[in-house]
């Protein structure tokens, strides 16, 4: 009973396609606009994922200033020292490795070529913290750093600018008025979560840095330590243990409020996720919204439907249909109708989420539960929305509904 | 069950019928009794408005009387449920209307085919039934013609194949002929007498033609709701 009841909704919606489709388009719409916001959700999602996990897993950055909330800016702060590393290797056992940063933009230059590109100087142990690893010669070792030798690895941007098709090793670019020596390629990163290009960096010992590049006023300056806690150690832990050294350090009182920041990738992670949710959580309301005035589409086209098959109705109803069976039939003609909108809706956000996640350069992540619920719903939409209309056409008095014009 | 042994397919016993109520309350059947056996071939006449189509409706299950009896296969109709007259239609009753009442966009073979449908018979099954009722009523080649393709003849024998496929105990048709010229009324009344005495069929109809009626082996009378002459008892008595 159910396929012959399949088999007459479809009949009755091919010889209405148009209608149909027309009937349909909230659905299509509706089902087009969740599956996009989550396939698109999901990318951006499985992109910041991405991104923090290049960061380097299990890390804690530390920054002068307070957190930032909206609207407050972070108001001046003591800068670190280079100890401040040390100390917090020495009082910290959880953190594996540490390094400071300072960067200062510049521009360089090698040969005719030119660039403007931060400048980044920092310790040794940069590529493990950051979780770097690289694609020509080495980094930078201790010697060096000791030692404040003009050496420097560039970010893979910048030596696709400077060496378009040779290799960098053994040549020296200028900044500032040094002749560094590049001794190393990083591996590229790509845009950081925040949409910066990380391989647009130059890296050079930290000594060295202060001494040639920085300037006369934060000669002994460390702009952000970034910290590397031991596999299976607490970051909150870390977090909590670097606060408290940092404030003794800084020699702030019990009621003074910290002047600088600790934050675990997570809660970067965090932050950037949940912009992502409201987003989600916006646009699928708006969707919900698209699929009731689908569903009411249907209703009107279904009572449209059943007036004008009343004859129909009650040609059936004489010649021996059940009440429960013409009931089904329009029921399975509504699921039909809502389901091929659903099918319609799918196929265009397949469509759609594939162009803009090419567009706005995130994965396709398809994600077939997903696909699975909007059609599911949509079909639901039909049961809900089709039942008043169907039920109507079932209690139909026979004799009225064959005399009907 | 003796009732049908005893050649009574149906009995009405005092069955009235009023529609609406109170002040507008208008009685269509004021009391009505008589009997028809198996195998018989009835005619029912009488002016506009005498309750020839209200009988109809009633032994057709499709309305239940407002007072009496009608006994039907040895059921009492008057006290079944919406579903079980449904039932009673489906599996012994089979329909021709006066307004063909096929359905539009649909082919003969599907119009045929839909009372089988609903008795859950297979594809194959059912499209041999109905072609068969199809070449019954003279419409072999025209299987795959919808309502709007056919002359108004050929519709009305395609409702009459609809209404045979089934095989059914009792067939009813109101004013079968009522669309139609005298040439293709007779062809359908002749249709009408060989499934009467070929098949078996119990064949009741309505018709104000009296050169139809003839083809009847018993006319009944309808006169202002009651039922004036009955021409079985002239033969019986
Ligand atoms: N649904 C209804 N509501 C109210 N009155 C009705 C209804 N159906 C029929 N009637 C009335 O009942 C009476 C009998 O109607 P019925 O249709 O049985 O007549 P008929 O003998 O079939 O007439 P005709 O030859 O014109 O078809 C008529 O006066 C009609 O107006
Ligand atoms: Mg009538």
């Amino acid at each position: 009973m159910i396929w012959n009841a399949l088999l007459l909704a479809l009949r009755e919606i091919r010889r209405n396609l148009m209608r149909a489709s027309l009937t349909v388009l909230g659905i299509v719409i509706g089902v087009a606009a969740v599956i996009t916001m989550v396939t698109l959700g999901n990318g951006a999602t499985a992109q910041i994922t991405a991104q923090v996990a290049s960061l380097g897993s299990n890390l804690v950055i530390v920054r002068p200033g307070q957190r930032m909330s909206p609207g407050q800016a972070a108001g001046w702060a003591p800068a670190f020292k280079e100890d401040d590393i040390t100390a917090i290797l020495e009082a910290v056992p959880a953190v594996r490795s540490a390094t400071g940063t300072a960067q200062r933009g510049s521009s360089l230059s090698y040969l005719a070529e030119n660039t403007y590109t931060p400048v980044i100087g920092t310790t040794p142990s940069y590529p493990e913290v950051g979780n770097w690893s690289l694609t020509e010669g080495r980094f930078f070792h201790d010697g060096e750093q000791r030692a404040g030798r003009a050496v420097c690895v560039l970010g893979e941007s910048v030596r696709k600018t400077l060496f378009a098709g040779t290799s960098p090793l053994g040549e020296k670019i200028r900044f500032r008025g040094v002749a560094c020596e590049v001794i190393g390629v990083l591996a590229p990163k790509g845009q950081s979560a925040m949409g910066q290009d990380q391989d647009d960096v130059v890296l050079m010992p930290l000594k060295a840095y202060q001494r040639r590049v920085a300037g006369r006023r934060s000669r002994q300056d460390v702009g952000t330590l970034m910290l590397s806690v031991r596999d299976g150690m607490s970051t909150e832990k870390v977090v909590k243990e670097v606060t408290e050294l940092m404030r003794e350090r800084r020699n702030l009182a019990p009621n003074e409020s910290d002047n600088f920041s600790v934050f675990d990738t997570k809660q970067i992670a965090d932050a950037l996720s949940s912009t992502t949710r409201i987003l989600t959580a916006l646009l699928g309301a708006v969707a919900a919204v698209s699929l009731l005035v689908g569903g009411i589409g249907i209703m009107n086209i279904m009572l449209v439907s059943v007036t004008e098959r009343t004859r129909e109705i009650g040609t059936r109803l004489a010649i021996g249909a059940l009440e429960s069976e013409v009931l089904l039939q329009f029921l399975v003609e509504a699921v039909a109708l809502s389901s091929f909108g659903g099918l319609l809706g799918i196929a265009l956000a397949l469509i759609a989420s594939f162009g803009l996640t090419s567009a706005m350069n995130l994965p396709f992540v398809l994600d077939l539960n997903i696909m699975l619920l909007a059609f599911i719903v949509s079909a639901s939409i039909g049961v809900l929305f089709g039942f008043v209309p169907a039920r109507r056409a079932a209690r139909l008095d026979p004799i009225e509904a064959l005399r009907h014009e | 069950m003796s009732e049908r042994l005893s050649g009574s397919l149906i009995s009405l016993r005092g069955v009235t019928k009023t529609y609406g109520s109170g002040q507008a309350a208008f009685q269509a059947l004021k009391g009505i009794d008589f009997d028809i056996a198996a195998g018989e071939f009835v005619a029912v006449m009488g002016p506009s408005g005498s309750g020839k189509s209200t009988v109809m409706n009633i032994l057709g299950c499709l309305d239940v009387p407002t007072s009496g009896e009608y006994i039907f296969l040895g059921e009492h109709v008057e006290s079944l449920s919406r579903d079980q007259r449904a039932l009673l239609r489906r599996h012994y009753l089979g329909f021709v209307f006066q307004g063909f009442n096929l359905l539009a966009r649909t082919t003969a073979l599907e119009n045929v085919e839909l009372p089988l449908l609903y008795r859950g018979l297979p594809l194959a099954e059912r499209h041999a039934k109905a072609r068969a009722a199809l070449a019954l009523v003279g419409l072999t080649g025209w299987e795959h013609h919808t309502p709007a393709e056919l002359s108004g003849g050929q519709q009305q024998r395609v409702a009459i194949a609809r209404a045979i496929v089934t095989q059914p105990t009792l067939l009813l048709a109101d004013e079968p002929t009522g669309n139609l010229d005298s040439e293709r009324g007779a062809e359908i009344m002749a249709l009408l007498t060989g499934l009467n005495r070929e098949h078996g069929i119990t064949v009741l109809m309505v018709t104000h033609e009296a050169d139809m009626a003839a083809y009847a082996s018993r006319t009944l009378r309808f006169v202002d709701g009651v039922v004036g002459h009955d021409t079985s008892y002239v033969g019986a008595d």
